[in-house]
C-alpha cells in the first residue's frame, strides 16, 4: 500500500527526518510507534501531503504518492478539532464534499455513521454543545466518511473511556475487514498488541526496528525461561544461570533460567523431575521493547 | 463544486447568518440616516414659543414681529417706564425682557452699549443671537440716518457674487466642480480603508479561530491550504461586497424617502413636468450648480476604479491579514505583525488630505502608484481626471504585487497554520517562506 524510502524532512537546522524507510501492506493495521519528537507526525504530514519530504520516495500503491490519492486517505489527527459554530450534520457534510463525496452520498452516509453512533437526533446541534467524547465520535467520522482506502489513526483512543474505546476498536476492526489499511500511530502499547499485525518503531527521524508484531518480539527474546515446580528444583548444569522468584512474591518454588545454548528437552525434563506446574519463555513486552530500544539507541 | 468553491460558500454562509453582520448590515445605514437627518428634521419642529417683551425707548425696532419661535411683545413707552415694565414682564411670565434705552442726543452707539435682556435663568443662544443681529441692523440703519444715507439704497444696490470657475482642460469649458470632487474621493477612499480594515482582519481571525479550534490539520489533509487561504479570503470578500451594496441600496432609498419628505415631494413622486420646472427655477441657485458641476465628473470610471482598487486593495491587504494569522495562536499576539500593515493604510489617509488639495503634486502620485497605498490614494484621485498611464500603471502594479503577496502569505500561512505554542519573529517568518513544502 505504501512504501516509504529514504524521506528526508528538515525545519531550519532541525532534521525531523533522516532517510526514513518503511513500508506498510495493503490491508493490514500497522502501529507507527516511537517517543514524542521522533518524526511520526512528520511522516503522516508527508502521506497526507501536508508536507512535502525533502528528499525520499513515497509511493501509493504502488503509484508516486500525489493529490489525487488525497481521497482514498482519511486522517484523524491528534490534534482534533471542528469548528464549534456549525451544526454536526453541515459539518460532516462540508468536510465529506471536501474528500470528494457527492451532496447526496455524503448524505447517505452521514445518516448511517450518526445512526451508528446514536448521534442522529444531534445533527442539527452545534459542535460546541457537544461533550468532548461526543465530538471525537464525530471527528472519527469525518475521517472515514469517504470510505478511505487508507486510514491515518493518530492516537485515535485519547478522549474515550473504555465502553467507547471499545466502540471505536470495534469500527476500526471492522473498516479493516472491509479492507481498508491502517496506520494506527500510538503510545499505547496494549492496543498496538491487540490491534496490529505489523509495527515499525522510529526514533529520532529513522526506522529503530520494525516487522511483523511477532517477529520483533521474538528478536527481543532475552533467553530466560520462567517456571514453577511442585518441589526445589536444581539446575542439572553448572553452565546454567538461575534465580528464585520467591522475593518477588510468584510462589516458593519459581524460578528464571538461562540455559546458553544448550536444548530446551534437558531443561524440561529436568523441570519436570521438580513436578512442573508452568513453564514459557520470558518473552518482553512492546512497551518494554518501546523503551528499551529507545534508551539503547 | 471544486474544494475552492466549497470553501468560499462555507466561509460566506456561515457568516452571512451571523446575527452580527444582519444587524450591522441593516442597522448601520439606518442609524447614519438618523445621525445625518436627524438634526435636520429637528430644526423643522416648531419649538417652544418665546414672548419677549420690549420696551423700545428709542423707537428703533420698527415693530420687528420675531420670528415662529420668539414672538416680541411691544410695551408703549408712554404708559411703561423700565421698572414697571420689568415688573410687568415678570408678573406675565414671559421668557425674557429686552430694554433699549432713549438716547441721549441722538447718538445710536450710546443705545447699542445700553441695550439690556433680561431673564431669570440662562438666555437661549438662538434668542441672544437672533436680537444681536436685529439690532445691529437697527442701530446701523440709524447710524446712516444720521450720516444722511437713505437705508433703501443700501438695501437697493446690495449684491452677491457667485464666481463661477470654468475648467479649460483638454480644450474643454467644463464648470469646475472641486469641491464635489474632493468630496467624492474622499468617501471613496474612506471606504475601501473601512472595509480593508473591517474585512481584513475578519480574515485574521478567522484563520486565528481555524488554528484555535485545531481545525486547520484536519482541513489541510482536504485541501491544499492555498485553496483554505484563498477560499476564505474570497469568501469574506464577497461578504463585504454583499454588505456594500446594501449599503449603497439603502443609503439611496433612505435618501429618497429623505428628499421626499423633507425636500420635495414633487421629485419623490417622479412628475417630471414638476422636476423639470424646478430645474428652472433652480437655474442659479446653489443647488442646481451641484448638479451642474456632477456632471463634469466621469462617474463610470470612478465606479470602474473604486470597484477595481476595492477588491484589489481587499484582496492585497486580506493575504497579508491571512498570513499575519497563521503566524500567531492569538489574537492579541498579532499586535506587531499589524503594525506594517496599518501604517501604510493609515498614512493614505492622510496623504489623501494633502492629495485632495493637490491631485497631481508629486506625493499624490508616487503613493498613488505604491501598491500598498495605492487603493485608497489613486482613488481619492480618480475624480480630478487622473492621467491615464498613472492610472494604468497602478493597476498593473496592484495586480503584480496581489500576486506577489499571495505568494509570500501563501508561504507563510503553510508553515504557521501548523506551529503551535511560540510567537514567531520577522526574521522566522523569512525563513518559512524559504521552506520547501
Amino acid at each position: 500500500m505504501i512504501e516509504a524510502k529514504g524521506i528526508v524532512k528538515s525545519y531550519g537546522d532541525h532534521q525531523a527526518l533522516k532517510g526514513l524507510d518503511l513500508s506498510i501492506k495493503e490491508g493490514s493495521i500497522f502501529g507507527l510507534l516511537g517517543p514524542n519528537g521522533a518524526g511520526k507526525t512528520s511522516f503522516i504530514r508527508i502521506l497526507n501531503q501536508i508536507l512535502a519530504a525533502d528528499e525520499g520516495e513515497v509511493y501509493f500503491k504502488g503509484q508516486a504518492l500525489k493529490a489525487e490519492h488525497i481521497k482514498q486517505i482519511g486522517y484523524l489527527p491528534e490534534e482534533r478539532g471542528l469548528y464549534p459554530k456549525m451544526k454536526i450534520g453541515e459539518q460532516l457534510l462540508y468536510l465529506a464534499q471536501l474528500k470528494g463525496l457527492s451532496k447526496s452520498t455524503a448524505q447517505k452516509r452521514i445518516k448511517e455513521w450518526l445512526n451508528r453512533f446514536e448521534l442522529w437526533d444531534r445533527k442539527d446541534a452545534k459542535v460546541e454543545s457537544l461533550s468532548k467524547g461526543l465530538a471525537q465520535k464525530v471527528q472519527f467520522v469525518a475521517s472515514v466518511i469517504h470510505e478511505p482506502e487508507l486510514l491515518i489513526l493518530d492516537e485515535p483512543f485519547t478522549g474515550f473511556d473504555p465502553v467507547n474505546t471499545e466502540v471505536i476498536k470495534n469500527e476500526i476492526l471492522g473498516l479493516n475487514e472491509r479492507g481498508a489499511t491502517i496506520i494506527f500511530s500510538t503510545h499505547r502499547m496494549e492496543s498496538v498488541e491487540e490491534l496490529c499485525e505489523d509495527i515499525v518503531l522510529i526514533n529520532k527521524g529513522s526506522r529503530l526496528l520494525g516487522g511483523k508484531l511477532h517477529t520483533v518480539k521474538s528478536e527481543y527474546k532475552s533467553g530466560w525461561f520462567i517456571a514453577e515446580t511442585a518441589q526445589a528444583w536444581q539446575a542439572a548444569k553448572p553452565s546454567w544461570e538461575s534465580e528464585s522468584l520467591r522475593s518477588k512474591g510468584q510462589g516458593d518454588f519459581s524460578y528464571r533460567i538461562n540455559i546458553g545454548d544448550d536444548a530446551k528437552e534437558e531443561l524440561i525434563q529436568s523441570l519436570l523431575n521438580s513436578g512442573l506446574i508452568s513453564f514459557k519463555e520470558e518473552i518482553p513486552s512492546l512497551n518494554e521493547i518501546f523503551i528499551q530500544s529507545t534508551q539503547d539507541a | 463544486m471544486s474544494n475552492l468553491g466549497l470553501i468560499i460558500k462555507r466561509e460566506f454562509s456561515t457568516r452571512v447568518r451571523k446575527k452580527s453582520f444582519i444587524i450591522l448590515t441593516f442597522l448601520a445605514p439606518v442609524l447614519m440616516a438618523v445621525l445625518l437627518f436627524l438634526p435636520a428634521y429637528l430644526a423643522t419642529l416648531p419649538g417652544d414659543e418665546k414672548v419677549i417683551t420690549i420696551l423700545d425707548e428709542s423707537v428703533i425696532m420698527d415693530f420687528h414681529k420675531g420670528t415662529d419661535e420668539i414672538k416680541l411683545k411691544y410695551l408703549n413707552p408712554k404708559e411703561f417706564n423700565f421698572e414697571t415694565a420689568k415688573a410687568l414682564s415678570e408678573s406675565s411670565g414671559d421668557y425674557a425682557f429686552l430694554h433699549v434705552p432713549k438716547s441721549e442726543g441722538g447718538d445710536p452707539d450710546f443705545v447699542a452699549r445700553n441695550i439690556r435682556l433680561f431673564r431669570a435663568g440662562d438666555v437661549s443662544l438662538s434668542v441672544e443671537g437672533f436680537f444681536e443681529d436685529i439690532l445691529e441692523s437697527y442701530i446701523q440703519k440709524e447710524k446712516l440716518k444720521a450720516e444722511g444715507v437713505d437705508p433703501g439704497i443700501i438695501a437697493r444696490t446690495k449684491t452677491n457674487v457667485n464666481l463661477r470657475v470654468i475648467n479649460t482642460e483638454a480644450g474643454l469649458e467644463t464648470e469646475n466642480a472641486t469641491l464635489l470632487k474632493m468630496g467624492i474621493g474622499y468617501v471613496c477612499a474612506f471606504a475601501i480603508y473601512l472595509f480593508i480594515f473591517i474585512y481584513g482582519s475578519q480574515v485574521m481571525r478567522g484563520v486565528i479561530e481555524e488554528k484555535s479550534n485545531r481545525i486547520m490539520e484536519l482541513m489541510v489533509s482536504s485541501v491544499k491550504p492555498f485553496e483554505l487561504m484563498m477560499g476564505k479570503i474570497i469568501g469574506i470578500g464577497a461578504l463585504a461586497l454583499l454588505q456594500f451594496v446594501i449599503w449603497i441600496g439603502l443609503g439611496a432609498l433612505i435618501f429618497t424617502i429623505f428628499t421626499a419628505t423633507f425636500i420635495d415631494p414633487a421629485m419623490a413622486t417622479g412628475n417630471p413636468q414638476a422636476g423639470a420646472e424646478q430645474l428652472n427655477a433652480l437655474q442659479d441657485t446653489p443647488a442646481f450648480e451641484i448638479y451642474r458641476s456632477l456632471q463634469t465628473v466621469n462617474f463610470s470610471n470612478v465606479l470602474f476604479s473604486f470597484l477595481f482598487y476595492f477588491i484589489g486593495g481587499y484582496l492585497l491587504y486580506g493575504a497579508l491579514f491571512a498570513a499575519v494569522g497563521s503566524a500567531v495562536d492569538k489574537e492579541a499576539d498579532s499586535q506587531q505583525f499589524m503594525l506594517p500593515l496599518t501604517i501604510p493604510l493609515i498614512l493614505s489617509l492622510l496623504v489623501i488630505l494633502r492629495a485632495l488639495d493637490n491631485p497631481d503634486g508629486a506625493l499624490a502620485v508616487w503613493m498613488s502608484q505604491i501598491p500598498l497605498t495605492s487603493p485608497l490614494v489613486m482613488v481619492a484621485r480618480i475624480p480630478f481626471d487622473v492621467p491615464l498611464w498613472q492610472q494604468a500603471l497602478s493597476m498593473v502594479l496592484l495586480i503584480l504585487t496581489f500576486l506577489a503577496a499571495v505568494w509570500l502569505a501563501a508561504k507563510i500561512y503553510r508553515t504557521g497554520i501548523l506551529m503551535y505554542g511560540k510567537k514567531p519573529t520577522f526574521k522566522e517568518l523569512y525563513r518559512w517562506t524559504r521552506y520547501r513544502n
